[in-house]
């Protein structure tokens, strides 16, 4: 430790106005306070800072994606398993899911902080540590076969169009891991929907003759009852199974019980809101239930209970990690229970009434990011409201008296 | 009817060093002195100069545009120093004081036979007028405004603040003539905002002629501007005056004795080896009150509490407006990674560090900024911590952008920087909130004049 604070007292001078390389001094930084926090005193204001800064908060997010990402590997691992026949222990799932996933973790990360570096440099800004879990979440909302370069050049897309072009961290409209999923489904369709994408498969390698890769939604949506639901070897799925998540879907978003983990987590801590995320399961529920009693006959997907519509899908990945951004979500406290139920309310509308996309969940939010600036409008408009009706009162009786 | 007000959003920090019960009567400091940078927006036009005499209630300066502002010298003794800091701006005006402090007489008469005339110009030429406060924008009040009512809380609950109703105990029949003088000053009603904790105790609870109003609930219940929020909220246009307790009191002794007498008792709290109530006089040097203490460059000296207050040099004085000294460590060493670690010791608002297993802990907390300045990512904290119907971000960015007419149509009225500290505290993207709001009144302030 005090070997690196020696090393930062020698090489920071070259950095420093004036110094050889005074111009990467933000990407220095950025190294810098990654390894310690800096003695930086408080100059104007409060005296005292709370201890927590961006760098925490988004580092509890992480920790909150871990489970929901191991699952996801060893997932991958056990799917592909049982997909060619072959047993497995759980290591070994775990072991060839972590081959499979880390490629897209590191594409991700490689690219997207390469460029929030560039933007940096030519911004002459410290990096701010937005990116962290935006380049975690994307890896975990795709399929894992999909082609490295795909995602590299949604990733450049999504952090570029949608964050840089704004302004960086806290300025963007739409979430980030969003606009990169987006941007695959609809450049890449084929790679990103279908039967044939969410386990992994190895050329030359068959698949056992029980084999379905199809996902829930893909199932409901070709007519399979709700009751008959299945997973990749063709075995019948209960509600315990859905919430453990050992069936077809992106790598993160199956295991309910691991993305409740993650819940927990970041709501103890307070870094995510209460509000969007229990209102985003009340308005999907409700929508769910409004489905399930007006079902025409032979429509799978609106006559799936209530319940399992949360279940399935990236819909609990979408509300836990996804809804909850607070740069993209309504920022007002009212505002959040609005915007979380109209997430969870389109999710499942798009889910039922739009065959072509069946995860709902993706377009849903990234709507209502463009529409939470006008909620939290609102919002504000009423308090503003209320203030001038306060001071019309107060002129009234003053002028009465 | 009194009413009690409970207050739940807001966060106490506990912190180590509160004041202990216990008088110390300070000697005579060497050096006392008045600061005009602790009145904001004041142009000040001295009229002494080095070497001059001075009794206790003879004016140093005065406000250069309200020249019937005057500002008094809290002792008598000789003009020690005028001195001027960046563009000749005037930085303090020192005062070596006498070994007895001889004071000016001022013939005031009973105070119930006073105009509001006659108050108000006693007061000016005393130099107790500046004790009065203007809301909004939290300046010297306008003698030749009409307040629609006047405030005083009786409770500080910023971090280690100091107890009123133990300090201002025995001067409790000044506090009641400071309140009856002030009485004189509006129509409106005089609120004194009394903490439900302390109701058992009679320092305020006696005082008569007063609304008295309770609160209950977490830091900032004790701050005047939220009081003013949940007991009669201002709008744009009214004008409400605040007063600080202590200065009730010196306000008091001017009608009682017809002086001014400037003694103040300060809390010193913190990292200190005595912590506990000082008997001295305003503006006195922060010297002589340190003498006991090794106070070493890693340690900061703050005239107020560690929120709000105002960082001292070595040769500096306590501020006009502030009854407590708070001695914290400088957090100017790096922590390796601290942002992974488990954390134990880092105080938070959040339960983003292990130290939420111990809520009762008192912390010893340092200067750290903890953290790098970000674009505000993280929503619904400030919320939290302002017991006010208030959006404080939006606010923020109304400021920002100097779009005026959002600032006024979201309170800024109703707001000073005190009232955002907490906010600036708990904001994880460490933005400078008190600063910034003070530019959003300083603008406004100027708009309408």
């Amino acid at each position: 430790m005090k070997a690196i604070e020696n090393f930062i007292q020698k090489t920071k001078p070259n950095f420093e106005k004036g110094g050889k390389y005074e111009k990467w001094l933000p990407i220095y930084e950025s190294f810098e306070t990654f390894l310690h926090v800096p003695g930086t005193v408080t100059l104007k204001g409060s005296h005292v800072r709370d201890a927590i800064d961006l760098k925490r908060a988004l580092i509890i997010v992480i920790f909150a994606l871990l489970p929901a990402l191991f699952f996801g590997m060893y997932n991958t691992g056990a799917l592909f398993y049982t997909s060619v026949g072959e047993d497995y222990t759980m290591w070994e799932a775990l072991g060839y899911g972590f081959l499979k996933v880390l490629p897209l973790i590191v594409v991700s990360y490689v690219v997207g902080l390469g460029v929030e570096f560039t933007f940096c440099y030519i911004r002459g800004h410290e990096i701010s540590e937005g990116y962290l879990v935006s380049g975690l979440i994307i890896p975990m909302i795709v399929p894992v076969d999909i082609p490295l370069w795909e995602l590299a050049l949604a990733v450049a897309f999504a952090v570029i169009i949608g964050k840089e072009a704004f302004g960086g961290t806290g300025m963007n409209i739409v979430n980030p891991a969003l606009l990169a999923r987006a941007f695959l489904f609809f450049a890449y369709p084929g790679n990103m929907s279908g039967s044939s994408v969410w386990v992994h498969s190895v050329e030359g390698k068959a698949t056992v003759d029980a084999f379905s890769g199809e996902t829930i939604l893909g199932q409901l949506n070709a007519g399979v009852t709700p009751d008959a639901i299945h997973g990749v070897a063709n075995n019948q799925l209960s509600i315990c199974d859905l919430l453990i998540g050992n069936y077809a879907g992106c790598v993160g978003e199956t295991s309910v019980i691991a993305i409740l983990i993650g819940a927990a987590l970041l709501l103890f801590t307070g870094i995510a809101s209460y509000r969007i995320m229990l209102s985003v399961f009340a308005g999907g529920f409700l929508m769910g239930l409004v489905m399930n009693a007006c079902a025409p006959e032979g429509n799978m997907i609106m006559a799936l209970p209530a319940l399992q519509h949360l279940l399935i899908g990236g819909f609990a990945f979408g509300a836990v990690f996804m809804a909850t951004d607070p740069v993209t979500a309504a920022q007002t406290n009212t505002g959040k229970w609005i915007y979380g139920f109209l997430v969870g309310v389109f999710a499942i509308m798009i889910r039922c009434f739009n065959p072509a996309y069946p995860e709902g969940m993706m377009l849903s939010i990234l709507l209502m990011n463009v529409f939470a600036p006008l909620i939290d409008h609102m919002v504000v408009k009423a308090n503003i409201n209320r203030r001038l009706k306060r001071a019309k009162a107060a002129q009234e009786t003053v002028t009465n008296a | 009817m009194s009413k009690t007000i409970k207050l739940r959003k807001g966060f106490d920090i506990k912190m180590q060093g509160v004041a202990e019960h216990i008088f110390f009567q300070n000697p005579m400091p060497e050096t006392v002195a008045l600061k005009p940078t602790d009145f904001v927006g004041l142009t000040a036009k001295m009229v002494v100069k080095e070497g001059d005499k001075v009794l206790a209630g003879d004016p140093l300066f005065i406000d250069k545009f309200h020249p019937e502002v005057q500002f008094t010298s809290p002792v008598s003794g000789v003009v020690a120093a005028v001195n001027r800091g960046e563009r000749r701006a005037l930085l303090n005006v020192v005062v070596k004081p006498d070994q007895e402090i001889e004071y000016k007489k001022f013939e005031n008469g009973s105070l119930d036979s006073m105009s509001r005339e006659q108050v108000v110009s006693a007061m000016l030429n005393a130099g107790v007028w500046p004790f009065v406060k203007q809301r909004p924008f939290d300046v010297i009040a306008n003698p030749n405004d009409k307040p629609k009512a006047i405030h005083i809380s009786a409770f500080d609950t910023a971090p280690l603040a100091p107890d009123y109703t133990f300090s201002l105990e025995e001067s409790a029949a000044d506090f009641q003539a400071g309140i009856n003088a002030l009485k004189k000053l509006t129509d409106g009603a005089v609120n004194l905002n009394i903490f439900k904790e302390n109701r058992a105790k009679t320092t305020f609870t006696q005082i008569e002629g007063v609304e008295q109003n309770f609160f209950q609930g977490p830091h900032p219940a004790g701050n005047v501007g939220v009081q003013i929020h949940h007991i009669d909220p201002i709008n744009k246009g009214d004008i409400v005056w605040v007063v600080n307790p202590q200065d009730v009191v010196i306000i008091g002794r001017l009608f009682s004795k017809g002086i001014y007498d400037a003694r103040v008792i300060v809390a010193l709290t913190g990292q200190v080896k005595n912590p506990r109530y000082y008997k001295t006089i305003l503006g006195a040097s922060i010297k002589s009150f340190l003498a006991s203490e090794d106070i070493n460059d890693d340690m900061r000296v703050i005239s107020g509490n560690v929120l709000t207050g105002t960082k001292l040099g070595k040769e500096d004085y306590i501020g006009y407006y502030d009854s407590q000294v708070t001695v914290i460590e400088e957090g100017n060493k790096p922590t390796f990674m601290g942002w992974l670690a488990p954390g134990f010791a880092k105080h938070s608002f959040s339960r983003a560090f292990f130290s939420w297993m111990q809520p009762n802990k008192k912390f010893t907390l340092n200067t750290n900024m903890n953290g790098g300045l970000r674009a505000f990512v993280f929503t619904g904290v400030y919320e939290q911590v302002l017991p006010m119907d208030v959006y404080p971000m939006q606010l923020l960015k109304a400021i920002i952008t100097e779009d005026f007419d959002k600032m006024e149509q979201l309170g800024i009225y109703e707001v000073v920087p005190e009232d955002f500290a907490l906010c600036e505290y708990v904001c994880p993207s460490k933005i400078e909130i008190q600063t910034i709001l003070r530019q959003g009144l300083d603008l406004v302030r100027k708009e309408l004049n």
